[in-house]
């Protein structure tokens, strides 16, 4: 955690006299040689090493997926990115649909994660009774640890047919022939698409949110919190003008951890997204597919050739994405950082 | 086509541990390819273990995967459910032939619907994944099945999501008998489908269509066993209504002619009795041996699968290839040679 701490208490000058005396007369540590230079030297050489292969692992995925996706990027390019055509048997491909899925998935995910995550950490730091914390904390810890394609296979099985019946088709009725609504919640009644794969995203990264929000929450030093609350401050506002400035990077971060691992996920979507490769309306409950399901699906069986270099190209696509996330999730905070001095 | 993954990593996981502990140093051949018959090669692979002592080893990787790997000479043999054409193999050097066969079942969901009973045509299944049948009280069904209650909802289609050669068999089917199908979608083991949701795997398929109200999907012959699902009736070639098990599927078998060539795929046939979307899935080998001792151990694993496998087959739901194809088979095999330019032996 880099932040500063802005309204810090000034280190404490009150340290008694005799304290410092008592420091003063004491001898000075004699100087011992260092021991064993030449561990230390090899003990760098191999911490650089590790950080090197970290840069060179990087750099040698990023080429190879490069050169496996050539003949892709060099018949479509750019429009590769703006095509819904996918299609193995005429041998012509498009990512948009996955993008689109890839992007529309994860910020459901969002939309849903951040305020539940928000409310636990809150609920936890905060409000819980303390007999409560620790066993609702672990509790959050263990969602993070169920494997993956388990909430797949409980959201094809178990969530996906109640989303059908006690959302979607009531929906459907409600709102059938309604303009604009209407078109939003269409779709076959089957329960699985971008929503379900919204929800059950939602599911997997809200511990990890919810983790790292309450850690960082904890760390707000309770004078901070004492003082405001002792300047007649309500629990909603010491939150939102004390414990959330002051640990807005952790926030982020953890925010920034979730939408990694939500575009990333694979199994659990593969599931429950419906894997279909057409971009024919915007309704929530339409089926669609992502990269990595499209990556999943389709790899073990593609055809050498262009099928294969547009799946790698997918995955260069995704891999660009998460970089773009990463370095606006950077520029953010850097924004924030400029704004405090600001502040009186 | 993966059956389970359970039942396809048991004997594998048994034959690896037999093989490391009691015949360390025994002859082993490894292949790898596609996951339909990945269980019944496993089970091959343990049974002929037990009773000769050389060790198979059979990674269920896909079909695309099982191509790659006996292209770059990775494994003794490779395994496709989609038969590659003769010119292809000419040119690769590499030689295909049939092991066991199995066939795709339309499976519904629909109240009231017992197995068997709903009658369908190719035409008719492949105007359902085109989405021009869109519902289950349309004409055409109705009158196929004049007796049937069928409800006045949206078809809901499911098909496989991950590239399979069900899909393969599934789409070369309606190519062949819905002529719209082939223009506008094509056969392939991924294709660019108009409609409906994907699941992934048979069992994913198999789970949409037992959970899904209204739907229609296709399956592995051995997961309506299994599963007990609902499968409609198909209307074969000579116009006759079959419903699937290893009769109909030996039937379109037998049908074909495969003395000129193993490149056959069984959908459609002729035969008053032919269950009309059936296939075999193949092995590929190269028919210029580098390694020619183990060229033989594979000739023979699979000789003696033909002689002693059938009930195992059977047991798990594959039809074993007839007696005559094999004959056809083990002659072909007199192309599979050393670099010398002599007939690896096998007997």
């Amino acid at each position: 955690m880099s932040t500063t701490l802005v309204h810090g208490d000034p280190p404490s000058r009150s340290t008694s006299n005799t304290a410092n005396r008592a420091m003063k007369s004491q001898p000075n540590p004699v100087k011992r040689p260092r021991t064993g230079p030449m561990a230390d030297r090899i003990f760098g050489w191999v911490a650089k090493g590790a950080a090197v292969t970290a840069l060179v692992l990087l750099i040698a995925i990023l080429t190879s997926l490069t050169i496996s996706a050539w003949p892709a990027i060099s018949k479509y390019g750019l429009s590769f990115l703006l095509s819904t055509t996918w299609d193995p048997v005429k041998d012509e491909y498009g990512g948009l649909v996955m993008i689109y899925g890839t992007i529309a998935t994860s910020f459901i995910a969002l939309i849903i994660a951040v305020p539940v995550s928000f409310g636990i950490a809150l609920f936890l730091t905060e409000l819980s009774p303390s007999w409560l914390k620790r066993p609702l904390g672990t509790a959050i810890e263990l969602l993070a640890a169920v494997p993956s394609i388990v909430y797949g296979m409980w959201g094809l099985l178990v969530f996906g047919p109640v989303l059908a019946t006690y959302v979607q088709q009531p929906l459907q009725a409600a709102f059938d022939g309604v303009p604009y609504l209407g078109a939003f919640v269409s779709g076959p009644p089957v329960g699985i698409g971008l929503l379900s794969a919204g929800i059950i995203l939602a599911i997997m990264i809200i511990p990890f949110i919810a983790a790292v929000m309450r850690d960082v929450f904890e760390v707000t030093p309770p004078l901070l919190k004492e003082s405001a609350y002792g300047l007649g401050a309500t629990t909603w506002e010491v939150v939102y003008k004390v414990v959330l400035p002051y640990t807005k990077t952790g926030v982020i971060g953890g925010i920034m951890l979730g939408l990694g691992r939500a575009i990333g996920e694979t199994m659990a979507v593969t599931f429950v997204i419906g894997n279909f490769n057409q971009l024919d309306s915007l309704s929530l409950f339409q089926a669609a597919n992502s990269i990595t399901s499209a990556l999943a699906n389709e790899f073990a069986e593609a055809s050498e050739g262009l099928h294969q270099a547009s799946l790698m190209y997918l995955g260069l696509v995704l891999f660009f994405i998460t970089f773009v996330i990463l370095s606006c999730s950077k520029i953010l905070l850097s924004q924030l950082k400029k704004g405090e001095g600001k502040k009186t | 086509m993966k059956i389970s993954f359970a039942r396809a990593a048991l004997p594998v996981a048994i034959t690896s541990v037999f093989g490391f502990v009691g015949l360390a140093g025994a002859q082993e051949i490894t292949g790898a390819g596609a996951s339909f018959p990945a269980p019944i090669y496993a089970k091959w692979a343990s049974d002929y273990n037990k009773a000769t002592g050389v060790k198979v080893n059979y990674q269920s990787i896909g079909s695309g995967g099982g191509i790659k790997q006996i292209d770059s000479k990775t494994v003794d043999f490779g395994a496709s459910d989609a038969p590659l054409t003769d010119e292809v193999l000419a040119k690769k050097g590499q030689l295909q032939f049939p092991t066991v066969i199995g066939g795709v079942v339309p499976v519904v969901n629909i109240k009231g619907i017992a197995p068997g009973q709903l009658k369908l045509t190719g035409k008719l299944l492949g105007d359902i994944y085109l989405g021009s049948v869109a519902r289950w009280n349309d004409p055409a069904i109705k009158a196929l099945n004049p007796t049937l209650a069928l409800p006045d909802s949206a078809i809901a289609q499911v098909r496989r999501a991950d590239g399979s050669g069900t899909s393969f068999l599934f789409t070369n089917y309606l190519s062949k008998v819905n002529p719209e199908w082939k223009s506008k979608v094509g056969e392939g083991t991924a294709v660019n489908w108009p409609v409906g949701a994907g699941g992934k795997g048979n069992e994913g398929v198999a789970a949409f269509v037992s959970r899904l109200p209204n739907s229609i999907g296709y399956v592995e012959y051995s997961y309506v066993k299994q599963n007990k699902m609902t499968y409609a009736i198909m209307q074969n070639s000579a116009g006759a209504f079959v419903a699937p098990d290893d009769l109909t599927f030996k039937a379109a078998a037998a049908g074909a002619d495969w003395s000129k060539s193993f490149y056959q795929i069984l959908t459609n046939q002729p035969g008053n009795d032919s269950w009309p979307i059936t296939g075999a899935t193949f092995i590929l080998m190269h028919t210029k041996q580098d390694k020619p001792a183990n060229a033989t151990e594979t000739l023979k694993f699979f000789s003696w699968a033909y002689k002693n496998g059938d009930t195992t087959a059977a047991a798990l739901d594959y039809v074993p290839m007839p007696k005559s194809v094999v004959a056809a088979i083990e002659k072909a095999w007199g192309d599979i040679k050393d670099t010398a330019g002599k007939p690896v032996a096998f007997k």
